[in-house]
């Protein structure tokens, strides 16, 4: 979500010049232990603040509070070229796992499958391991295959999908590019199958959707309170629709 | 100031230059060794020695890891090795003066390019290239890799050798020359081995820039923790050891038990370079007193 971060920041530059606020990407795992190194007033995250994270906070004198500051769908995503156009979450997760290594199983060309991943400080990985891979069943102790391939940056995943014929990938709704496919994504065989959109994410109906968070500690500088209630408000929200996600103003 | 002062200023700045070169080394080793042997107890050997790398769920097999790294270096040395002493050989002993005084400096360039670059144009136009003209898989491989590890290496190898070829006295191949042989025969019997010391010196640097070079390696080989079998794996992904530390270690949590395995990582690069070193020492120390038992 760090596109959605410079958005906001990039903006508040003209809303309140004497405030500055500086960005650094590099997934929620860097932002959050940035926060408790206190070495950030804010940290983006798109997945939870782990347990062992808050307590490591609490012993470094930062209690975390938590923000949920926007929506984001992930898009599954094929090169433009597949024939494949919708999977269900169990065919996602057999793909993933490694039970399935051809798209003909899914209805699709005789090609072998090539499997692409965020790495694995991203809170997407994080995310898909447990909602799609796992299928939201903390008993489940699937892995990726060891094959897939764990790409450093979105920018990684999109050139791969934009030339490879064989590659699968996943990503925030906000980093898809229009070479890319994206797979409409559905709980069942029978369907109904979604697309990934603000109306599917904000209707509940796109299954692969979540909250992202911004968490700051329980005593923000002042700054840093007004910056997070800015991008609360009217014009923060209209940025997170602009980068891609979906604003929280229209949630149920 | 007199000069005797002047003199033993110089000395001194000398002195403390080198000594603080071999000081930072040891607080690195200790800092390494204390950061990262902790590993050694909190995982046991049997799971270091797994071959499944997926730290998030506490599986820290190392060998597809070390494996990865040695398969890229080994392509890499395959490709620069020959082309680095051939470039060398040719700037040194065959090119006329006005193509070298071009060739050098393009080479000295090409070492000078940012290898984060270099992964940009892998990532960019290398490896969708690779997948189509060899019907790959995928262009994220081992091979890729090499081949920029290979292009990252050619340079310190070239400029290496060729000094050391360079410094060959100009009688030994007036000798070989005078006594009837060809320019080849001299270049291959006599100016190589003569130089051979230092032509190895450039490999093993080389060799080391390829093993520890990481930005444009985890841009293009996939970073996949399997292990390579066969020498179909040359075009699959692979995961190296730089990759993964500098992949992960921005995310880790700092004193966590996956912190340490990556400081153990840290430690296995360390012993894995100086190891290739001491090869490269010992190789140039015997080359030396045997040519120099001949001489005497």
């Amino acid at each position: 979500m760090v596109n959605l971060a410079l958005a906001w920041a990039e903006a508040y530059q003209t809303a309140a010049p004497t405030v500055e606020v500086s960005v650094t990407g590099g997934g929620s795992g860097t932002g959050i232990a940035a926060l408790i190194n206190k070495t950030v007033d804010l940290a983006n995250a798109s997945r939870r603040i782990k347990p062992e994270e808050v307590a490591q906070a609490r012993a470094n004198g930062v209690d975390p509070v938590e923000t949920v500051v926007a929506r984001d769908a992930i898009a599954v995503v094929v090169h433009l070229a597949n024939p494949v156009d919708h999977l269900t979450i169990d065919q996602i997760s057999d793909i993933y796992s490694g039970k399935i290594d051809n798209w003909r199983e899914v209805g699709g060309d005789d090609r072998p499958i090539v499997r692409v991943s965020r790495e694995t400080n991203s809170g997407t990985h994080v995310y898909f391991l447990e909602q799609v891979v796992r299928r939201g069943d903390p008993a489940d102790k699937t892995l990726f295959a060891a094959d897939t391939m764990l790409l450093p940056s979105s920018e990684g995943i999109a050139s791969e999908i934009a030339y490879n014929q064989n590659a699968i990938g996943y990503d925030g709704l906000g980093y898809v590019t229009p070479e890319m496919k994206v797979i409409a994504v559905g709980k069942t065989a029978g369907g109904p199958f979604y697309l990934p959109s603000v109306d599917t994410v904000t209707r509940g109906v796109y299954p692969i959707a979540r909250d992202l968070y911004i968490y700051s500690t329980a005593r923000p500088t002042p700054p840093a309170r007004d910056y997070l209630a800015w991008i609360l408000g009217p014009a923060g929200q209209a940025l997170v629709a602009d980068s891609g996600f979906v604003p929280l103003s229209n949630a149920p | 100031m007199t000069p005797a002062w002047r003199e033993r200023l110089v000395t001194v700045t000398i002195r403390v230059a080198g000594v603080s070169a071999i000081a930072f080394l040891v607080v690195i080793f200790f800092f390494l060794i204390q950061q990262g042997v902790p590993a050694l107890r909190e995982v046991p050997l049997r799971d270091l020695f797994g071959s499944r790398w997926y730290p998030i769920e506490a599986l820290f097999g190392l060998v597809p890891l070390v494996l990865g790294s040695l398969w890229v270096t080994l392509a890499a040395t395959l490709i620069a090795v020959p082309l680095g002493v051939a470039t060398a050989v040719y700037i040194a002993e065959v090119a006329p003066r006005s193509v070298r005084e071009v060739v050098k400096p393009f080479i000295e360039v090409m070492a000078g390019l940012p290898s984060v670059m270099l992964g940009f144009l892998g990532i960019a136009i290398l490896a969708p290239d690779l997948y189509r003209r060899l019907h790959l898989t995928t262009g994220l491989t081992a091979f890729t890799g090499a081949l920029l590890l290979g292009w990252i290496a050619i340079p310190t190898i070239v400029s290496v050798a060729e000094d050391a070829l360079d410094a060959v006295p100009r009688a030994y191949r007036d000798g070989a020359l005078a006594l009837g042989a060809t320019r080849w025969q001299t270049i291959w019997r006599v100016t190589l081995p003569a130089a051979r010391g230092g032509v190895l010196t450039a490999v093993m640097l080389g060799i080391g820039r390829a093993f520890g070079e990481t930005m444009a390696v985890m841009m293009v080989t996939g970073n996949a923790a399997v292990i390579p079998r066969g020498l179909g794996a040359f075009f699959q992904p692979v995961r190296t050891m730089t990759a993964t530390i500098a992949a992960e270690m921005g995310e880790v949590a700092s004193g966590s038990v996956h912190y340490h395995v990556l400081f153990l990582i840290g430690i296995l690069l360390f012993a894995i370079s100086l190891g290739v070193n001491l090869v490269g020492a010992s190789v140039v120390f015997r080359a030396r007193t045997r040519a120099e038992r001949i001489l005497s």
